[in-house]
């Protein structure tokens, strides 16, 4: 039989940023305390803008409340300043920095 | 005093003048501020537009540039928002606002209460009550007064509105 035989392609390891741990990640998105934002307000803007379970925002809200700032996200640097800007589209005082 | 609740896929409360012209002036002020008076040195405008990269000033004058200006357009639609929903002219009436509408209106009156927190010197474990009874104290026809009670009102409204769109 002629023609050519499918070549054969090796599966190729691709990195999924999804699996790399929180610590390999360079950049991270700050939400710091203030006395203004109501905490169902900050819960619900978590919820809207990550899709975090009620659960995990209602933490995150608290951890902001209670110890002054909280991890949000964290990632490619252009994307936690997209996620910087989005927060501050709600009022919340976020920053980005390194991990 | 107005609160917001559902009906069916609407966001309903009834204003009384006073209200509605209270609602009318802070949503205003935003907007002027947003405009007009747009200035960095202001401490509200701080708090609205904070330092994305509190220690590196190049960092975050970098990040205005591409975000401010979209930022800026956001914050002045959603102000724009109460005052395109607000009935017509000096009376009191009924708002309804679809789920889009509710959402502006959320934000813009998050925005309206952080610019008054900061003109109030609102802190942590402010005890808004004592703060009223002390203004009320000093002087009950003063301006801090009056910008307590809105600042105390405009809190209760977006709480109502927040509970009728998750509920």
């Amino acid at each position: 039989m002629g023609g050519m035989a499918a070549p054969q392609v090796a599966p190729v390891e691709t990195p999924d940023t999804d699996e790399v741990p929180a610590s390999d990640r360079p950049w991270v998105t700050i939400v710091w305390d203030d006395p203004v934002n109501l905490m169902t307000y900050v819960t619900w803007v978590f919820q809207k803008l990550f899709g975090y379970s009620r659960e995990k925002a209602e933490q995150l809200m608290l951890d902001v409340h209670h110890k002054g700032k909280a991890v949000v996200s964290s990632g490619a640097r252009e994307r936690m300043e997209h996620d910087a800007s989005q927060l501050h589209a709600y009022g919340l005082w976020a920053t980005v920095d390194r991990s | 005093m107005s609160m917001f609740r559902r009906q069916g896929d609407r966001y309903v409360a009834t204003f009384a003048v006073d209200e509605a012209r209270v609602l009318r002036k802070v949503a205003s002020e935003v907007v002027g501020l947003l405009t007009d008076g747009f200035d960095h040195g202001d401490p509200v405008v701080g708090r609205l537009f904070p330092a994305v990269y509190p220690e590196d000033a190049a960092g975050t004058a970098e990040f205005r540039r591409y975000t401010e200006g979209d930022l800026k357009t956001a914050k002045i639609d959603q102000a724009g928002a109460i005052l395109a929903a607000l009935p017509d002219g000096e009376v009191g009436g009924e708002v309804r606002l679809d789920a889009e509408a509710a959402e502006a209106w959320l934000r813009a009156l998050n925005d309206a209460r952080l610019a008054m927190g900061v003109r109030l010197e609102i802190k942590d474990g402010t005890d808004l009550g004592e703060e009223l009874d002390d203004a009320v104290a000093e002087d009950p026809t003063s301006s801090r007064v009056f910008q307590l009670s809105v600042y105390a009102y405009l809190g209760y409204l977006q709480e109502s509105l927040l509970n009728a769109l998750i509920d």
